[in-house]
């Protein structure tokens, strides 16, 4: 079957998708997106964590049919998701347009438009970096999506909080503590306005 | 395996109807699992995330009339007063991401004794609304559980919306697991005051094939809280009385030994469930008791 649907403000379309398949399938394999990870494909780990209608869900639990016609975030999208935000657009992405005077002051910055490489990080992204909450990095990008949405819903999170909005993503390495230090820089740098 | 996207509920019944082995998909939760793994091949899968309608509620003077898709996130955040019990089950249910997907309605149709919201049904007093052509019946959760992971529905019906009693009085859930998320119960309890009928509900969950009432434990509860006037004079429940509800709640168990737990394990964290509910609950309700005292 065919399946279209928004994937970081671009509608994409992917064709020969088999019915019982995944959106994490249809992003990864299909649309060239390999950001959300595949791991446990039982909802347990949150490696494939991505934003449906604006919502965290894991793609690895979402039927490729059930995206038809919706918005989808993905880790490659974070950054311009956290612009937007930042420019006060729409909550779930994609749903704000460019001025003309943005798309006319628009140049190539480097950036791999599939993956995201090259290009500006989000805040989340540049805390996780900066307080080392990065090791093999597998969990990352299902952490960084569900670490930003909280901090969307909730700009001051307790540390209670953070480990209850991350509960559903596991880390084999790092422990944690570094993931705890890097939202709640993010926290801190956002309520500064840095 | 063809997917099927019915824009409303009564092309879904439709559908159903003339494709009795379509499967129903909602929040996908346990359905894409199964899918993931190999474990099921459906030859129709159909999709209910186009109809808005299993998404909404509606609060009445007596029950709540729950969408059965109705994420547990929502239940959590919005019907918290209405039905404690059930937005308590619903905080336990595994991670962010799955209560934003999952919901009641395929927590019956899957009817696992380890369902979270189970125990929460029972306590409260609820009925499942189901639908066919055919027609539509409410069938109450007493006798909705048939079997391990079977339930009282035909093939070609679907569930619609579960209507669950708004709470009268204190209610609380609890779940034994290795962590505070992402956790299949081990066992799980919930416990509903009625003061307005003067009686106490209980369900358990994980600890016999089916999610089941401790029926013996409430009959004796009951006639212990009527006869010691506990329900006017506000007391503490006598200790031994607790104990011997706890007992009878364990012995309602039949539970089984596999990687989670033990059977004895799990009578006996059903005890220590049931005598710790009750006294949230019950300490809760002397509460209100006395500030309404004080306030005559």
């Amino acid at each position: 079957m065919r399946v279209h649907f928004t994937v970081n403000g671009r509608p994409q379309q992917a064709d020969d998708v088999w019915e019982g398949e995944s959106l994490l399938y249809v992003l990864r394999e299909r649309l060239g997106l390999p950001g959300s990870k595949n791991a446990c494909e039982q909802g347990e780990c949150g490696s494939c964590t991505v934003r449906l209608d604006g919502v965290p869900v894991c793609s690895c639990l979402v039927a490729a049919g059930q995206a038809e016609g919706r918005e989808v975030v993905t880790v490659e999208g974070l950054a311009d998701h956290a612009r937007q935000r930042a420019r006060g657009c729409g909550e779930s992405g994609g749903s704000c347009g460019t001025s003309l005077d943005e798309a006319k002051a628009w140049k190539p910055d480097g950036a791999d438009s599939q993956t995201g490489e090259g290009g500006e990080l989000s805040p989340v992204q540049q805390a996780f970096i900066d307080a080392g909450a990065v090791q093999c990095g597998f969990c990352t990008p299902g952490l960084l999506v569900a670490a930003d949405e909280t901090l969307e819903r909730n700009p001051n999170p307790s540390d209670a909080d953070i480990r209850e909005a991350l509960s559903g993503n596991l880390c084999r390495c790092t422990g944690y503590e570094k993931i705890m230090d890097a939202v709640r820089l993010a926290a801190a740098r956002q309520s500064e306005g840095v | 395996m063809d997917f099927l996207r019915p824009a409303s509920w009564e092309e879904a019944l439709a559908v159903k109807a003339e494709h009795p082995t379509a499967v129903p998909i909602a929040g996908g939760t346990d359905v894409m699992v199964e899918i993931n793994f190999d474990h099921r091949r459906p030859e129709y899968l159909m999709d209910l995330t186009r109809i808005g309608d299993l998404y909404e509620w509606e609060v009445g003077d007596d029950t709540v009339r729950l969408g059965a898709s109705v994420p547990y996130a929502q239940i959590m955040e919005h019907l918290r007063p209405e039905l404690p019990g059930l937005a308590l089950a619903s905080h336990t249910v595994a991670s962010p991401q799955i209560r934003n997907r999952g919901g009641v309605g395929g927590n019956l149709g899957t009817a696992s004794p380890a369902g979270d919201a189970h125990p929460a049904l029972l306590a409260a007093g609820a009925e499942v609304e189901v639908e066919s052509v055919r027609g539509s019946r409410r069938i109450p959760i007493d006798g909705f559980y048939t079997g391990v992971k079977r339930n009282a529905l035909a093939p070609d019906e679907l569930i619609r919306a579960v209507h669950v009693k708004k709470a009268d009085g204190p209610q609380q859930y609890s779940k034994v697991g290795t962590r505070n998320a992402m956790v299949i119960a081990v066992c799980a309890f919930g416990l509903a005051l009625h003061p307005e009928t003067r009686t106490v509900r209980t369900g358990i969950g994980s600890a016999a094939p089916t999610p089941i009432r401790a029926k013996a434990a409430e009959d004796f509860l009951n006639a212990a809280l009527e006869e010691g006037g506990f329900w006017d004079n506000g007391k503490i429940v006598t200790p031994s009385v607790a104990k011997q509800f706890a007992d009878l709640c364990a012995a309602a168990c039949n539970p089984i030994d596999d990687v989670r737990g033990t059977a004895s394990y799990r009578r006996h964290a059903v005890g220590v469930m049931a005598r710790r509910t009750l006294t949230w609950t019950w300490e809760s309700y002397r509460g209100a008791h006395r500030t309404t005292e004080g306030a005559a």
